[in-house]
């Protein structure tokens, strides 16, 4: 996909991953809106895209609130237009420290699953259609290798990425023949705040910066033809094609 | 006068009945919902509008403190203005016509919605008609719109209806006030059977304006400009297609203008009624509509008088529902 010109949604986008996107996306020309629950860091993102000449909106919504989903798409095609590129970005762990499975409320487990999987369903059932009918149209979601490992403590976050992942791949499958394309990228360990709140003691220096990270993204993106429907993508070990 | 009962609630798509009228062999017939695309053939071409509806109406107070409810007729613009219709002090769980008169504004007087959205007239062109300028950044006013906002709601339907009942499937840039109601039963469902059988679906963009004030002189007025923007692809595909089937009035209005006029994106207040000969259209699948309606007089632009009355007491008889979240009626030429 041509990223020039397109409207692109990022939640998740006021720091981390979800920022370093947002900059990179503007940066190749697209109309970027991001979302994210505090309306000041968002802010500052968003300045500082446009300081470099780039098109970028703030959107202060929850993605794991219901009543948002409408007004998170609503408000961002009225102002950039139909989207074309969304990344499911947004992301919670949980309580910290992350507790052991045992110990995990169920009720806790839902609320990591409204904002990291409902949340993006909704979106995508949204924009969809709407991608459907203008045969074009690329859903990134953002994944994690705790989707597909086992490791203690990370209970309720793995089971709504691994669920995030399949709902890419049914509904990459049931979009493909419509020109849509949808993914989910593991984007590794990186320096990010969200990071360091799960693994507080971890070497700063062994991770990966999300700058470097969002590049592979857009170059994901911009290759979105030739990736299959609802593939899962490491991104330290993709290469363009 | 023939009057369809409305839907009282917002009904799962696949509880809508579909009516459907093949005008050249006088038929008429209930036909499943699910068995829609099987009604089409290959070359056909379904046109859909793929305006998202915009949470439009917004209660707020004056600066003398009078509550007030107004209804934007489009999103505010680049230089944050929008046309508006406002409403006295109620909802619309009371009749227009029972709602305390709106207070009298002129340009310059203020009105402050939920939120710490505020607007500022900048001209009145009748008692119920405004054009406001909302203050602070574009950013600010549509975020702040669609935290504030509600859809226009419908004094049939008992409970509010929340934003993502009064958006069709593929909606896309929010440009209607309210649902371009026409293209609920087109679920993606739908739309992937009737690719399967090489069934086009094309798409354009109208601004459906409101369906009803319940105010007499502006009703009667109704509709007025309305806005429209056709793809360069959908105007190719319309030109070469076997028939061509409208999704909504306001596709008929928007494709019926570009076949007078040449416009792919214009405004229209183009009336269509049995005066009208048809130029791109072939067939129109609609909500139940009364006969009194703005709506009903383009139907009769497709059906001739005798039919569309008998049609209306062939579906009325069998409890075919009408107004928005209604029932569905297809008219085809054969």
């Amino acid at each position: 996909m041509d990223i020039r010109g397109k409207a692109a949604l990022v939640t998740g986008g006021s720091r981390g991953l979800g920022a370093a996107l947002g900059e990179a996306l503007a940066k190749r020309g697209a109309r970027v809106v991001l979302v994210a629950r505090d309306q000041g860091p968002l802010v500052t993102v968003v300045a500082k895209i446009k300081s470099e000449g780039g098109e970028a909106h703030a959107l202060a919504f929850d993605v794991g609130d219901k009543e948002a989903a409408h007004r998170i798409t609503g408000a961002a095609a009225a102002l950039v237009g139909p989207i074309d590129i969304v990344v499911h970005n947004a992301s919670t762990l949980g309580p910290l420290p992350m507790p052991f499975v045992l110990d995990t409320a169920c009720e806790d487990l839902e609320a990591v699953l409204q904002t990291n999987l409902v949340g993006p369903m909704r979106i995508d059932k949204i924009v969809g259609g709407s991608m459907v009918l203008r045969k074009t149209g690329v859903i990134v979601s953002v994944s994690s290798d705790a989707a597909v490992s086992g490791y203690p403590q990370w209970g309720a976050y793995g089971v709504s990425k691994a669920a995030l992942d399949q709902l890419g791949r049914v509904l990459g499958a049931e979009l493909a023949d419509h020109g849509v394309r949808v993914f989910s990228v593991d984007p590794g360990e990186m320096d990010t705040q969200m990071h360091a709140d799960a693994m507080p003691d971890a070497d700063r220096a062994t991770l990966a910066r999300p700058e470097r990270v969002a590049e592979t993204f857009v170059a994901m993106i911009e290759s979105a033809e030739t990736i299959a429907p609802g593939a899962r993508l490491i991104a330290s070990e993709w290469r363009r094609s | 006068m023939l009057a369809f009962e409305p839907a009282r609630t917002a009904r799962p798509v696949r509880k809508t009945r579909l009516f459907v009228l093949r005008v050249a062999a006088r038929d008429m017939r209930e036909r499943e919902l699910v068995d829609l695309p099987k009604l089409f053939d290959e070359g056909d071409v379904i046109v859909v509008n793929d305006a998202a509806t915009l949470p439009a109406s917004l209660f707020g107070q004056t600066a003398r403190g009078a509550s007030v409810e107004i209804r934007l007729l489009a999103p505010p613009n680049d230089t944050r203005e929008a046309d508006a219709v406002i409403f006295g002090a109620g909802d619309w769980r009371t009749p227009t016509e029972h709602r305390a008169p709106p207070p009298l504004l002129g340009a310059g007087d203020t009105l402050v919605f939920g939120t710490g959205l505020e607007a500022v007239v900048v001209s009145r062109t009748s008692d119920r008609r405004l054009r406001i300028r909302f203050e602070r950044s574009r950013d600010d006013v549509i975020a702040s719109l669609y935290r504030a906002g509600h859809p226009v709601q419908y004094a049939h339907i008992r409970e509010p209806l929340p934003l993502w009942e009064v958006q069709n499937v593929y909606a896309s840039e929010p440009w209607a006030v309210e649902m371009p109601s026409a293209g609920r039963p087109l679920d993606f469902g739908a739309l992937d059977a009737l690719r399967k059988r090489g069934v086009a679906i094309a798409r354009l963009t109208h601004s459906a304006g409101l369906s009803s004030i319940s105010d007499h002189a502006l009703d009667a007025s109704l509709p007025w400009v309305e806005r429209y923007r056709i793809p360069e692809e959908t105007a190719a595909l319309v030109g070469s297609a076997k028939r061509v089937i409208a999704v909504g009035t306001s596709v008929v209005r928007a494709l019926e203008s570009h076949a007078a006029t040449g416009k792919l994106s214009a405004t229209t207040d183009l009336r269509i009624d049995s005066r009208h000969e048809l130029r791109a259209v072939d067939g129109l699948l609609t909500g139940m509509h009364d006969a009194t309606t703005s709506h009903a007089d383009l139907l009769s632009a497709f059906v001739p008088p005798d039919l569309l009355n008998e049609a209306s007491r062939w579906a009325l008889a069998r409890g075919f529902l009408g107004h928005e979240l209604g029932d569905s009626c297809l008219i085809l030429d054969r």
